[in-house]
């Protein structure tokens, strides 16, 4: 009888996802690795930018002075230093702003003052917390101080604390330290160009050419990654310095300085740049050519109308990681910079030479500038690189051709010579006994305990770093990217997480050690207990290299077919079963990758670690850097090549271990 | 049962009580040379086997930067080994805790802070010197210089290296020396006309004499007891006292206020003053705070002593900021032409 519609129908729920155990629980461990990052990362980021917001005053109202008659009788008038400045305007108001270490004499006030003459005065201050030095007396407090002029010649006010911009108006009105943004600018985006330009001829030659030795050479350009950054500056001292075995190659220039400067960031992000475009270079379809071919263009218009345009994102994403190691780099430019003042040099030297953490904070804030710009290009470039490859594109392979092959050889010789020259050099010059007047090889300079810098421990302290890092941080990275892949709805917590674990790449490692500082060594700070331990080591390295690992897990995982999660579900297995039994096994290679990349570099990471480290846990990297800066050259370099040797050593075992389980557990890849 | 299980605690208790006065432990920060710590510490437990030192060790830059950090919350027991200059910053800062060791009125008075208790006092001064490398000098055929005011002469030009004050003690104590000798003006014109023939500065104060050991650089301008280190492992190195008088600080030593071991670091700082500890720092250093102790140390210019200045260090450390903004306003910011 009656007609049943739509809208007569009582009105239901809205449909909403029942959470089951499993959903909770992923749920909760996102919110755990959120968490972690937001205290290891969001907390100390916040904690540096209210510092370089913290500014030092000095404020006059805060004592009052007497002066005495000729004869030192005091009349009993009260004098405001304020007002007094107010009347004479002795000391201008752009001279009120400071730092910590500010000291403003009284003097200026009196304009009749002479520390011979018999006048007396009084100084008093304000309030309890008024501070001023009577030489280096330190006084505070309300009480009258009487002192002869001689005496009043050595009283200095100490400014006080408050919150302001006035720190980043005292960085933009001195020219040395704002000209490091045009020197880091200027280092960054010629190094970028000319090394962008041979790793993509270096890449083109192995990819499509059919010279031998590939594999060599492939293995001889991922060399650099596998030493600090500074090695080559210490190599570059020894082949172009004063004394340096092919000094005359400068033609009387110096090394100590933008060339220096460049031609490590060559040496050290050439890898890096390899890969990327390596990887732009094969995905390259071959129909493409094969058109080229048949539309009679010359080898030339096809290089730039079809090699050129596939490998952009390439080379973009390329050319944006390389701008940022270098110009997030501190080892290198400390090392071989000579006068040439860098932005990353310029945080040491505030926070280490002049004890000026709040400029440090502020030239940190700087820094992350450029760094923020170019990893949000990178970001959406590399989302553009996705939609390249089609499902049928058929793989390019290179044909022989003599002349071509040839000249490809003779280009990627000179590269590899270029490459393993630098740590030959380093090699040697650590086993000369004292260069250059004793050439004799001994291992002298091996003798690491009685130099500066840490000792053997040092190196011990470096492999149990990298060890521990690897460790930690592949679970940590693995666990965050599995529930972040695999979680159902939860858009805002997912979106959190992915925004917080990409978000490292940004941070230059001397800004996170720096606000690491000011967050964990508070005092106030429940976490305190780990400042100056192993532990702050570890959970900075994790974080400093926390996107790639990440990227490398997420990549790994997207490969692996949903159906995996249904099937379980439906089987009423929980998530964790089907994690250690299915996931884990099947991305044992993407988790081997972590582990190594997160190991090399905590060998060679300096930035982040130089201001953490303590007396216990030297690293072998920071010892580099430590030796280098005493003069310890040769010592350095041998520290340096210990580090490389570990590194090759670490990835071998990685290489066997990788086979091994390979063969174990990615059977079924080959039916 | 129960009473032997009190029994038992109470013996325990007993036990770290009894244990934490028979051994006290110092956390010492210090600047002093990785090599010369252990000797130190061995030297001290002779005399007190009981005090365990803990060192906390870096270069004088860094420590100073850790414990300013630790202002609120410092970790150090004793500073034992940090420039005076340093001392005088955390002095300002309220830092340091007043205490006259005893035996300290043996001490040459310039070695002792002013105030009454003082709150540092001196162990050993390290005096800028010239490191004059005599082959690569021949090579180039550069006479030795004898002064300060030598070294502007045009024949260094791009010949000279030194430390930069602002991230060294050394390049520090040189500028607030000259400025003290010549005076503020012409302080200031001289190293106008130095930065004319300075190649570059150097982040720490004993690299460019370890250049001038290497060749790197015929004039490294740095200090004596690098100079002499070097020349003991063979480099050609003359050691140059500029007549017009050298600039030097000290390492120091203090008790940190606040220290949960005050009797301990009072036993520890009694002993730095001794005669037995001036000789030990004697092995490297020429000129020590205990009158009559020093004996010459090997390849040390012997006219050092005389050629130190009346230095105010009270003078350099109220003045730092400006002096270091200063200098770099002059040569910090003249940055090498790009080519």
């Amino acid at each position: 009888m009656s007609v049943t519609t739509s809208d007569n129908l009582p009105k239901g729920r809205p449909l909403t996802l029942k959470l089951g155990r499993d959903d909770l629980m992923m749920r909760g461990f996102i919110l755990v690795i959120a968490l972690y990052l937001i205290i290891t990362l969001a907390f100390p980021l916040y904690a540096m930018l209210s510092k370089a917001f913290s500014t030092f005053q000095f404020d006059l109202s805060q004592v009052e002075l007497q002066v005495s008659d000729q004869d030192g009788n005091f009349d009993g008038t009260i004098l405001s230093a304020e007002a007094l400045n107010a009347q004479l305007g002795a000391i201008p108001e752009d001279e009120m702003a400071t730092s910590n270490d500010g000291r403003l004499s009284l003097t200026p006030l009196f304009p009749d003052f002479s520390f011979r003459s018999p006048v007396l005065y009084k100084i008093r201050g304000t309030t309890a917390d008024t501070v001023y030095l009577i030489g280096s007396d330190r006084i505070t407090g309300t009480d009258w101080h009487e002192l002869d002029s001689n005496t009043f010649r050595r009283v200095v006010l100490r400014p006080v604390q408050s919150v302001g911009l006035s720190n980043f108006t005292t960085y933009f009105s001195t020219p040395s330290l704002f000209r490091s943004i045009e020197n880091s600018l200027f280092i960054s985006t010629v190094s970028t160009i000319v090394t962008v330009s041979l790793a993509f001829a270096f890449a083109y030659a192995l990819s499509r050419s059919c010279m031998r030795f590939k594999g060599l050479f492939r293995l001889v350009a991922m060399a650099p990654i596998l030493v600090p950054s500074l090695l080559p500056g210490i190599a570059l001292v020894y082949l172009f310095g004063n004394q340096g075995m092919l000094k005359e190659v400068m033609m009387g220039e110096s090394i100590y300085g933008p060339y220096g400067i460049m031609l490590g960031s060559i040496f050290f992000t050439f890898p890096h740049a390899f890969i990327i475009i390596t990887t732009a270079l094969a995905i390259s379809d071959a129909r493409l050519y094969e058109a080229a071919i048949s539309l009679r263009a010359s080898a030339w218009k096809t290089f730039w109308t079809v090699t050129i345009p596939g490998a952009r994102y390439g080379l973009i994403s390329a050319a944006f990681v390389v701008f940022n190691l270098v110009i997030t780099d501190f080892g290198l430019p400390k090392v071989i910079g000579g006068q040439y003042n860098m932005l990353a040099v310029d945080i040491y030297k505030q926070v280490i030479g002049q004890q000026n953490f709040e400029m440090g904070a502020v030239v940190s804030v700087v820094l992350l500038m450029p760094a923020f710009v170019a990893f949000a290009v990178d970001r959406q470039v590399q989302k553009k690189q996705v939609a390249l490859l089609s499902a049928r594109s058929v793989v390019f392979e290179p044909k022989p051709d003599r002349k071509f092959d040839r000249i490809c050889f003779i280009y990627c010789t000179l590269i590899a010579i270029f490459i393993l020259g630098i740590l030959g050099v380093c090699q040697f010059a650590a086993l000369v006994k004292f260069w250059p007047y004793d050439l004799s090889l001994s291992l002298k300079n091996y003798n690491f305990d009685v130099m500066d810098g840490g000792g053997w421990e040092a190196y011990g302290n470096s492999i149990k770093l990298g060890l521990l890092t690897a460790f930690f941080g592949t679970i940590v990275v693995f666990i965050g990217a599995y529930m972040v892949d695999k979680t159902r709805s939860f858009r805002v917590g997912r979106g959190l997480f992915q925004f917080l674990a990409m978000l490292p790449m940004a941070i230059p490692g001397m800004v996170l050690g720096l606000a690491y500082i000011f967050f964990f060594n508070d005092p106030d700070n429940p976490l305190n207990a780990i400042y100056g331990t192993m532990a702050i080591l570890v959970i900075v390295t994790i974080t400093h290299f926390y996107t790639v690992s990440h990227l490398t897990a997420v990549t790994a995982l997207k490969q692996m077919d949903g159906e995996f999660e249904s099937v379980a579900a439906s089987l009423k297995q929980p998530f964790y079963k089907l994690f250690a039994r299915v996931t884990v096994p099947v991305c044992m290679p993407a988790i081997l990758d972590i582990a190594i990349y997160l190991f090399v570099n905590a060998m060679t990471t300096v930035s982040a670690v130089v201001f953490l480290y303590s007396t216990d846990t030297a690293l072998a990297s920071i010892a580099v850097l430590n030796m280098d800066d005493a003069g310890d050259i040769a010592p350095a370099a041998a520290m340096g090549m210990m580090i490389f040797y570990t590194n090759a050593a670490a990835r071998i075992l990685h290489l066997a271990v990788s086979k091994g389980i390979l063969k174990r557990t990615q059977a079924w890849r080959s039916r | 049962m129960l009473q032997l299980k009190k029994l038992a605690l109470t013996a325990i208790a007993g036990l770290f009580v009894a244990n934490s006065v028979m051994a006290a432990e110092l956390t010492v920060y210090t600047a002093v040379e990785a090599e010369d710590l252990k000797r130190y510490a061995e030297e001290f437990n002779k005399a007190h086997p009981d005090i365990k030192i803990n060192w906390v060790r870096d270069s004088t830059g860094i420590i100073t930067a850790k414990l300013l950090a630790e202002k609120n919350n410092p970790q150090a027991d004793v500073i034992w080994g940090l420039a005076a200059t340093s001392l005088l910053l955390m002095k300002s800062e309220g830092m340091l805790e007043p205490y006259a060791p005893k035996g300290v009125e043996k001490l040459d008075k310039k070695f002792v802070d002013k105030s009454n208790p003082p709150t540092w006092t001196g162990m050993d001064a390290w005096v800028a010197s010239v490191c004059f490398n005599t082959v690569e000098a021949e090579k180039l055929g550069l006479t030795a210089p004898k002064s300060w005011k030598d070294l502007t002469k045009p024949e260094y030009k791009g010949h000279v290296i030194m430390p930069n004050p602002n991230s060294s003690g050394t390049g520090f104590l040189d500028v607030s020396s000259w400025l003290q000798m010549f005076g503020e003006e012409g302080g200031w014109a001289y190293m106008d006309a130095l930065h004319e023939n300075i190649a570059r500065y150097t982040h720490s104060g004993s690299k460019p004499c370890k250049l001038a050991a290497a060749g790197e650089i015929p004039i490294g301008i740095s200090f004596a007891f690098r100079g002499a280190k070097s020349k003991a492992d063979g480099a050609p190195l003359d050691i140059i006292v500029p007549e017009e008088g050298v600039g030097w600080d000290m390492e120091a030593t203090a008790i940190v206020a606040g220290t949960s071991n005050l009797e301990a670091a009072k036993t520890l700082v009694d002993w730095t003053v001794t005669k037995e500890a001036n000789e030990m720092y004697n092995t490297g250093y020429a000129v020590v705070a205990y009158p009559g102790v020093a004996k010459p140390v090997e390849f040390f210019p012997e006219n050092l002593l005389e050629k130190m200045i009346d230095n105010d260090f009270e003078y350099a450390a109220n003045n730092r900021k400006a002096i270091l903004e200063e200098w770099q306003k002059r040569y910090d910011s003249k940055s090498e032409a790009k080519s």
